[in-house]
């Protein structure tokens, strides 16, 4: 059986605006999309470039990143530095295959419980139409490339019973040096 | 008493890591006298059967250089692997795929057609490509397959030692050399050099100014470079805050920026995904347009940032490209 597809986000969100924004909408019971797994940081410029590119490379098929409006950064100016290194991690991503949509940077303060509704049903719906961005799943089929030779080496030593003996035909005939 | 045995062997590379053995110049005697050479392919004539034929972990070390990018490599990887007690991935190429690995941006197509077909420099009018086998007079030769992923040497066999750059200095690889044969080993899995960024040891380091606020990145050959100066206080992209020391910072002594070939400290993981987190937090503009003008100085963050780690980065390969048999 296999299990429908559904797209995966992972959320940061700062502590001081978006993810109380988040709670927010929990206690006004604020129904948005399931898809979003929130975790929660001191602030947005708490985001390493590192975090996203983890997410995705572990299976996330997208990233959105919450903190404060423009100037009001509980640490004064987390957010700009959120706002710098996404500007260019967004064109690094590009560069690498992955859509940009598929990485969001919102600004949602305390009191914007719909936005982070409206914010994470948009995303929901523009990964779902993007599709699957399946990384641990093509890293599996990158690695499966040298697996076979590394089989038929191990295959051909134990058929010799020990590998110090001569070498005998492989399975991939001797390689010419050129 | 036989002496050590010890085997050099070079994958996707350019010839550099074999230079820096022979820059130990009067020190490679000391190294020779210690130690039996039993495969060196650049310098000294050695059949594969011959290692073939020696006893698993008959070899102390097998120091690798090079990216592995071929079934070839893969077989003298896994076969040296298996005769050594130590496999050491030797330079930035083994440890994190080096400059090959920026090939991971394009298809395995893209890269053959370019350079048997469409490269300008190119005499080739029936677009003759290497086939893995032919038939040619009763012989039958082979080739290696040309893979479709660049991989750094730990992603093909189990790995030891990493000593790192582009190409690893003399000293460093004496002091690894002289590591292995008095035994005085570090734990498994580490890389010999300083664990501390390259600005520890930049003699520019005195002039690195605690904030930061770029308002333009320049590239070298934009800029006279100010020979005492701290690059990013010249708002040059320098890789050093992101990068490990024991270089002896050797370019930036050179008045050129550090691009990175020692790859991350041990807390880093992706050293492009950092040194992109801090230069960027430290531009001057707050919105968005002045901070994409600011940008705009870095044309090629992958190349920039990634120039010696994009095999061994998170992402490791551009993610839309496929996987094609063999051609």
């Amino acid at each position: 059986m296999t299990r429908e597809w559904k797209p995966r986000l992972v959320a940061f969100f700062c502590n001081w605006c978006t993810y109380t924004a988040a709670d927010l909408a929990g206690v006004s019971r604020l129904k948005y999309a399931p898809n979003v797994r929130v975790i929660r940081l001191m602030c947005s410029g708490r985001v390493d470039p590192q975090f996203i590119l983890e997410a995705l490379a572990k299976g996330a098929d997208g990233v959105l990143i919450g903190g404060c409006h423009p100037g009001d950064c509980h640490y004064v100016e987390g957010n700009y530095k959120m706002l710098r290194r996404f500007q260019l991690l967004k064109r690094m991503l590009q560069d690498m295959g992955i859509e940009e949509a598929r990485v969001r940077l919102e600004w949602i303060s305390a009191a914007e419980g719909d936005k982070v509704r409206q914010v994470v049903n948009e995303m929901t719906e523009t990964i779902q139409e993007l599709g699957p961005l399946g990384m641990p799943g093509k890293s599996e089929q990158w690695d499966r490339e040298v697996e076979h030779l590394a089989a038929a080496m191990q295959a051909r030593d134990a058929a010799q019973g020990g590998c110090c003996s001569a070498p005998v035909a492989a399975e991939k005939a001797e390689v010419a040096h050129v | 008493m036989s002496k050590p045995k010890v085997a050099f062997y070079w994958c996707a590379s350019c010839g550099g890591c074999e230079e820096t053995v022979v820059d130990l110049a009067e020190d490679i005697l000391g190294v020779v006298e210690k130690v039996d050479i039993v495969l060196w392919p650049v310098a000294m004539d050695f059949k594969y059967k011959d290692i073939e034929a020696m006893e698993d972990k008959s070899i102390v070390a097998t120091l690798l250089n090079g990216a592995i990018r071929t079934s070839e490599q893969e077989e003298l990887a896994l076969l040296l692997r298996r005769k050594s007690q130590f496999m050491i991935a030797y330079g930035a190429c083994a440890q994190m795929g080096g400059i090959p690995a920026l090939a991971n941006q394009f298809l395995r197509e893209q890269i053959l057609q370019f350079n048997y077909e469409d490269c300008p420099a190119l005499d080739n009018p029936n677009k003759t490509r290497p086939t893995m086998s032919l038939q040619d007079e009763g012989r039958n030769p082979h080739l290696p397959e040309f893979r479709n992923v660049v991989r750094t040497l730990d992603q093909v066999v189990d790995v030891d030692y990493y000593i790192p750059g582009c190409p690893p200095t003399p000293k460093l690889t004496k002091a690894a050399v002289d590591a292995l044969l008095s035994g005085n080993l570090p734990p498994k899995g580490a890389v010999i050099a300083p664990d501390i960024a390259l600005c520890d040891e930049c003699e520019r380091k005195a002039t690195k100014p605690t904030d930061v606020a770029f308002t333009e990145f320049k590239r070298p050959h934009q800029t006279l470079a100010d020979p005492e100066l701290c690059f990013l206080a010249q708002g040059m992209v320098c890789m050093g805050p992101a990068t490990r020391s024991g270089c002896g910072a050797a370019c930036t002594s050179g008045n050129m920026p550090c691009t990175g070939c020692f790859g991350p400290t041990s807390r880093v993981r992706d050293q492009g995904a950092k040194i992109l987190s801090s230069l960027c937090a430290n531009i001057e503009a707050q919105d968005e347009a002045g901070i994409n003008q600011t940008l705009a100085g870095i044309p090629d963050p992958v190349g920039t940032f990634y120039r010696y780690g994009l095999a061994k980065s998170i992402l490791r390969r551009r993610v839309d490209l496929s996987m094609t048999a063999n051609g």
